[in-house]
């Protein structure tokens, strides 16, 4: 059965590691789900935060296959533990004068705000976890969705972090 | 002291202990040439590329050290990789050093420039572009630390032609850390206790090694743990020689072109101890009936070949040759013997006897030259005792199952990625290694052609090796698939515009040879094994003998064509 599995990546801050583990997920035949990447607090060292769907058994293969990665310094499944989650999204929506005080109260529900304001949109940011962030874009589709630009997910663990 | 790039590739090489180097000059790599002349470290000019890598390669499995190559930039580069991938399936470890265009030009599509690093990064350990001469030292230890630790692999190192003119300060080797890479040698003892238990239970135990039983060195552990337990033992085409091919308890290769009874045994064993092996298809046919009634046990350095293709109840990650060592040490500590070598196993052994005498490798002597008689009487010429080079394909086959390795290190082939052309480099590479080893290269007509080029370096160096053709004038292995499975439709697989072997021998300054007929075949070995130079030694086989037993593609390994 598959799963979802959340994995959060050490790697050195190297030209080409990010190709490395495309080219690992490409070439075996996993799948991302949703992929960030950027610097930790040491500079030389930078964390990926990776969402990916497959079989316990494939599961394990990717992790054992990602630490094998000379580049990889280390592999944490955060599925199994506390973590908080969340993505950034910014959703440019129509905002014709009859469904503005509407997107606006949406707005306010979920605590995200309006950055941008055009004669016929709203563009709005929201930071949330994935199941919010898909219950806003769902109350914002009636309205005429005309782009939405996302981050993919970071999560961090709430306790230290175990493999 | 100030060093340039080249003169600090030198010296590193130095340092890692490297007495020869494979390889073809070019533009880019000029002035590493220019370094390499001016030292002591010998060189083998090859004809091409592939040829630098695959006598590396087999260096590095004949001698245990790291094997090095040595190309020039872009098509160098390029031809280099099919070496690279053979390496790479086969654990061998070797550190390539390419040439690469001027740092300021990389990026500019200029002459000869390909981004070897991006092409490689599939089909390497790992990789590595030296922009900045300050990292070059640094960067090629860590490409030999890298290369030999673990699970070996090759290693590549892209030089830019700038980096190797610019000069720096020499920096002496200090320790080498290397934080995200530390491969666990020492087997978890708590698991080996399970095997000991298992051991004890178990009423038809298997051994089945693989490459890494050799790799880690481990046969002579692994020859004391079968014999001290009385438990038979198979091996992939990479594990050929890690246990003797002569002893009771050997049954011969498994899986697609394995014996009758290894593959009986396998399908019928309720212990599968796997040592080193990474359950390739051609070993396990359909893998839901593979093992089935067996509980197993892996042990392999490497974690990603355990649980992949296989089940397994008992995961060890270590060295393999450390845990069988521990394993020893175990059962010599056992009070109770009995229950280790074999109370139980009476019954399994005399099964095992019994396939072996109903079911033995055989084939049919009349005719024309069989080509497993030929190997058979190399065998019988060289005492068993030559280094076994392949090409890929039948001969490939045939010299798996009738050379009957008794030694480690005596069997090189491309056996993950199966590469036609590589057994005349191979042999070359292993006669640079082992100059005093009677070298022979098993070839048939079609793979030697692949990289016949390099007879001119085995004459320019004097080496000796002896290349027996199986000329069938096929590619015969295809042949015997489209023989088998596709109604004998022989599409592109006759090759009736072979050249004259024997002439083609004595061209390049070589001694050429041919047997036609079986009464030939002794007095032919026998004069081409004297001849003091390179050697080539056809002989005209049976043109549409066929390779058994043969498990069908995707079928259990139980499922044999049998002659």
């Amino acid at each position: 059965m598959e799963e979802k599995h959340i994995l959060s990546i050490l790697v050195d801050n190297e030209p080409g590691v990010l190709s490395r583990i495309a080219g690992l997920f490409s070439g075996r035949g996993y799948n991302i789900d949703s992929l960030s990447v950027a610097e930790t607090i040491e500079p030389d060292i930078s964390r990926i935060t990776m969402i990916t769907t497959a079989d316990r058994v494939i599961i394990e293969q990717i992790k054992k296959q990602l630490h094998k990665l000379i580049n990889v310094i280390k592999v944490y499944d955060l599925t199994d533990q506390k973590y908080v989650q969340r993505e950034l999204a910014l959703i440019k929506v129509h905002a014709k004068s009859e469904n503005r005080a509407e997107i606006l109260r949406i707005v306010d529900i979920f605590r995200s705000k309006v950055v941008d304001v055009g004669i016929d949109h709203f563009t709005i940011e929201i930071s949330a976890s994935i199941e919010k962030l898909e219950a806003f874009l769902m109350l914002l589709k009636p309205m005429g969705i005309m782009e939405i630009v996302r981050t993919g997910s970071v999560v961090i663990g709430r306790n230290n972090l175990k493999d | 002291m100030e060093l340039t790039g080249a003169e600090i590739i030198m010296k590193v090489l130095k340092e890692e202990e490297v007495d020869a180097i494979f390889g073809y000059p070019g533009g880019a790599v000029l002035d590493i040439y220019d370094a390499l002349a001016k030292t002591d470290l010998r060189h083998f000019f090859v004809r091409h590329e592939q040829g630098a890598v695959h006598a590396a390669d087999s260096y590095a499995r004949a001698t245990q050290k790291v094997g090095v190559a040595l190309v020039t930039s872009g098509p160098g580069a390029t031809n280099a990789v099919t070496g690279i991938a053979s390496a790479n399936s086969d654990s061998i470890p070797m550190v390539v050093i390419t040439g690469q265009v001027s740092s300021a030009l990389i990026g500019n599509d200029a002459f000869q420039e390909v981004d070897i690093v991006g092409i490689t990064r599939p089909c390497t350990k790992h990789n590595y572009l030296v922009k900045d001469i300050k990292k070059l030292a640094k960067t090629l230890r860590e490409a030999f630390h890298i290369a030999r630790t673990g699970r070996p692999g090759p290693v590549l190192v892209d030089i830019p032609k700038d980096v190797t003119i610019a000069k720096t300060e020499w920096v002496e080797r200090d320790l080498l850390k290397m934080r995200s890479f530390n491969p666990t040698y020492k087997p978890n003892k708590k698991q080996l206790c399970k095997v000991i238990d298992l051991i004890k239970e178990a009423k038809k135990p298997v051994i089945f090694a693989g490459g890494g039983a050799i790799i880690s060195g481990a046969s002579e552990e692994l020859t004391k743990f079968a014999q001290a337990t009385n438990i038979p033992v198979t091996g992939s085409l990479m594990g050929l020689g890690s246990f003797p091919g002569t002893d009771p308890l050997w049954l011969g290769m498994l899986g697609m072109h394995g014996t009758y009874r290894a593959n009986m045994a396998i399908s019928e064993c309720d212990l599968l101890i796997a040592i080193g092996v990474r359950f390739d298809d051609r070993v396990t046919g359909k893998t839901d009936e593979f093992a089935q009634n067996a509980q197993v046990v892996q042990i392999d350095i490497d974690p990603t070949s355990i649980q992949k293709n296989v089940p397994v109840k008992i995961p060890v990650v270590g060295d393999c040759n450390l845990a069988l060592q521990y394993l020893n040490v175990k059962i010599d500590e056992e009070e109770d013997k009995a229950s280790l070598n074999g109370i139980n196993k009476d019954e399994w052994l005399q099964k095992i006897s019994d396939w072996k005498s109903t079911t033995p490798l055989k084939y049919d002597h009349n005719g024309q030259i069989k080509p497993q008689y030929v190997i058979e009487k190399l065998h019988e010429f060289t005492d068993g005792d030559a280094i076994i080079t392949t090409e890929v394909g039948q001969n490939q086959m045939w010299a798996a199952q009738y050379y009957h390795f008794n030694k480690p290190h005596h069997f090189i082939t491309s056996g993950g990625l199966g590469v036609m052309g590589f057994g005349l480099p191979a042999a070359i590479g292993a006669q640079v290694g082992c100059p005093d080893k009677m070298v022979v290269d098993i070839a048939g007509d079609g793979s030697i052609q692949m990289n016949i080029q390099e007879m001119a370096t085995a004459v320019q160096y004097g080496l000796p090796v002896k290349i027996v053709i199986l000329n069938n004038r096929y590619l015969g292995m295809v042949r015997q698939w489209q023989e088998l499975f596709y109604d004998g439709v022989y599409s592109s697989t006759t090759l009736d515009h072979n050249p004259d072997f024997v002439k083609l021998a004595e061209a390049y300054g070589a001694k050429g040879l041919r047997a036609e007929t079986t009464d030939q075949v002794e007095a032919v070995l026998k004069e081409g094994l004297e001849t003091k130079g390179p050697v080539i030694m056809e002989f005209v086989v049976e043109r549409e003998e066929n390779v058994y037993p043969m498990v069908p593609a995707g079928k259990a390994i139980t499922q044999m064509l049998l002659v």
